[in-house]
């Protein structure tokens, strides 16, 4: 049996389109392990993401999500308990048990 | 990380980061900021004139919506007396459109707009459902937009209206004059980025108020006003997401935010080169305002009402030129059956090829005529909506009367 890894939760929501790629829902939340076990490094909104990807992202078109390189697709915005991710360390963010992480799609529809 | 504060008032924490200028703003400043910058477009071009009615282009996607928000605030702000009436095309497709249509309808009643709904059933006994079943999901876009282009317009003048406005966002004119550079096409080049298109002589003009609104703060708009807006891709052109030039766009303004405004303020530069075309431009900028370009026939696209430019990855861009060149040949066919049909003695004489911009011109302006079926205006015999009617007229499956 593995051992518990211990998780926080984190309030996940899809717009713009984006819901589409995670079971049509647009508010998930996501428990998420506090440290990244790759490195032990507390969470942020990179391994956020990559996680999203690995356990949530159920479409076959993840380039819609994020890029080859596991960063996330340009187009899309980031908004952290509703402060755009780019004033808050984008990927670098630490997050904190309750956080809301919204990701909006600006591509879709006019 | 201390939160910063807003870079206007100095007090309230800073909740966007604009990407035209990397200012700070807080949500109030912001919402404020976005909507003088509109009014400033609308002003310095003098887009509108008291007492004016306008139709706002609405498909319930974000863009439409923000406009119809930002007018309807400007209007009562700053005393516009604009008559705004919002204008939704119904392409006829079930599971995409009925459902963008409650968003339109639910926008009506909170703005307190009158809304008019057109469809293609009753202007072109064609829903864009039986058009898929009749020719395929390929090359359906060109379809929906030629039809869309002529739906505005007819809807505006049922209603008694000779100005549409549409949603078109920098981000939109920066992928148009791209994807225009990529093609060599000037003359397009020069209509795509004029505020206004169309003239006295037009029976509708068109304008696109949030030109220098960049995508990502109309987004962020609607998301601090909570404006409600529909955005599922079209269920025909699944590929419209994966817009090849939209992409590039994309990347540009992660690496430089700027980019697009860049690419906007160059595209007009360069349709100022451009023999005969003027394009108007913010008048604070010493050009003459709101000079308005010809009308502009070009086959709208899909994926919303705005008519953006189909997609396709950048190494497909190949394949859609062969596309484009697939249905000008389509055209040319149709257009000599037509002129066959009805020879007399000599030949009419044919104005081919027909893909717009290549047309007659005097002082580089296509000529205006009207089209022989329908009368709406067009720079061929017959329209593109018409040509591409008979072909579909043709194939109608027998079942129907
Ligand atoms: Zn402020
Ligand atoms: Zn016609």
């Amino acid at each position: 049996m593995a051992p518990e890894i211990e998780t926080m939760p984190i309030w996940v929501d899809f717009a713009g389109g984006l819901q589409t790629l995670f079971s049509n829902k647009p508010n998930h939340m996501i428990s998420l392990p506090i440290f990244n076990p790759s490195d032990f490094s507390p969470a942020n909104v990179g391994f956020l993401i990559s996680h999203l990807v690995k356990n949530h992202l159920k479409h076959p078109q993840t380039e819609f999500f994020v890029q080859e390189d596991g960063h996330l697709t340009p187009g899309i915005l980031v908004l952290i308990n509703d402060v755009d991710w780019e004033l808050e360390g984008e990927e670098e963010y630490e997050l904190k048990p309750g956080d809301n992480v919204i990701f909006v799609s600006t591509m879709h529809g006019g | 990380m201390a939160p910063s504060l807003c870079a206007i008032c100095k007090t309230e924490r800073a909740y966007i980061k604009r990407p035209k200028n990397h200012a700070k703003l807080c949500k109030e400043c912001f919402i404020r900021v976005f909507e003088d910058e509109i009014h400033h477009t609308i002003t310095s071009s003098k887009l509108f004139y008291p007492g004016e009615k306008v139709a706002i282009g609405a498909s319930g996607g974000k863009d439409s919506t923000v406009l119809a928000s930002v007018l309807k605030t400007l209007n009562e702000r700053h005393g516009y007396g604009l008559d705004l009436v919002l204008l939704s095309i119904d392409e006829g497709i079930t599971g995409y459109r009925d459902d963008s249509l409650k968003t339109v309808m639910n926008n009506a009643v909170q703005y307190g707009m009158p809304l008019k709904i057109v469809g293609y059933k009753e202007l072109y006994d064609w829903t864009m459902d039986e058009v898929v079943q009749t020719i395929g999901k390929k090359g359906n876009c060109t379809y929906c937009g030629v039809f869309r282009r002529q739906a505005l317009d007819r809807g505006a003048k049922m209603l008694g209206i000779k100005h549409v406005v549409t949603g078109h966002n920098a981000d939109d004119v920066a992928e148009t004059v791209m994807m225009n550079l990529l093609r060599a096409d000037l003359s397009r080049l020069s209509r795509s980025t004029s505020i206004v298109t169309g003239d006295d002589r037009s029976e509708v003009k068109r304008s696109k108020p949030l030109k220098y609104s960049y995508e990502k703060e109309i987004v962020l708009y609607a998301f601090h006003k909570k404006l409600e807006y529909f955005s599922t891709e079209c269920i025909y052109s699944p590929e419209a997401f994966r817009g090849s030039a939209r992409s590039l766009i994309k990347q540009l303004e992660k690496v430089r935010p700027s980019a697009i405004l860049d690419i906007v303020r160059s595209g007009e530069d360069m349709a100022r080169l451009v023999p005969g075309e003027s394009p108007s431009s913010c008048a604070c900028k010493g050009q003459k305002a709101a000079a308005a370009a010809p009308v502009d026939d070009d086959i709208g696209g899909c994926g919303s009402t705005n008519g953006r430019t189909p997609g396709g990855e950048m190494a497909a861009m190949d394949k859609q030129l062969r596309d484009n060149e697939e249905y000008a040949e389509l055209e040319v066919d149709v257009a000599k059956a037509i002129s066959k049909s009805k020879q007399g003695g000599e030949e009419t004489k044919k104005e081919l090829p027909i893909r717009s911009g290549s047309g007659p011109s005097k002082g580089g302006r296509q000529v205006l005529g009207q089209c022989k079926r329908c009368g709406y205006m067009s720079s061929q015999e017959i329209c593109q909506a018409c040509t591409l009617l008979e072909g579909l007229n043709k194939n109608r499956p027998q079942i129907q009367i």
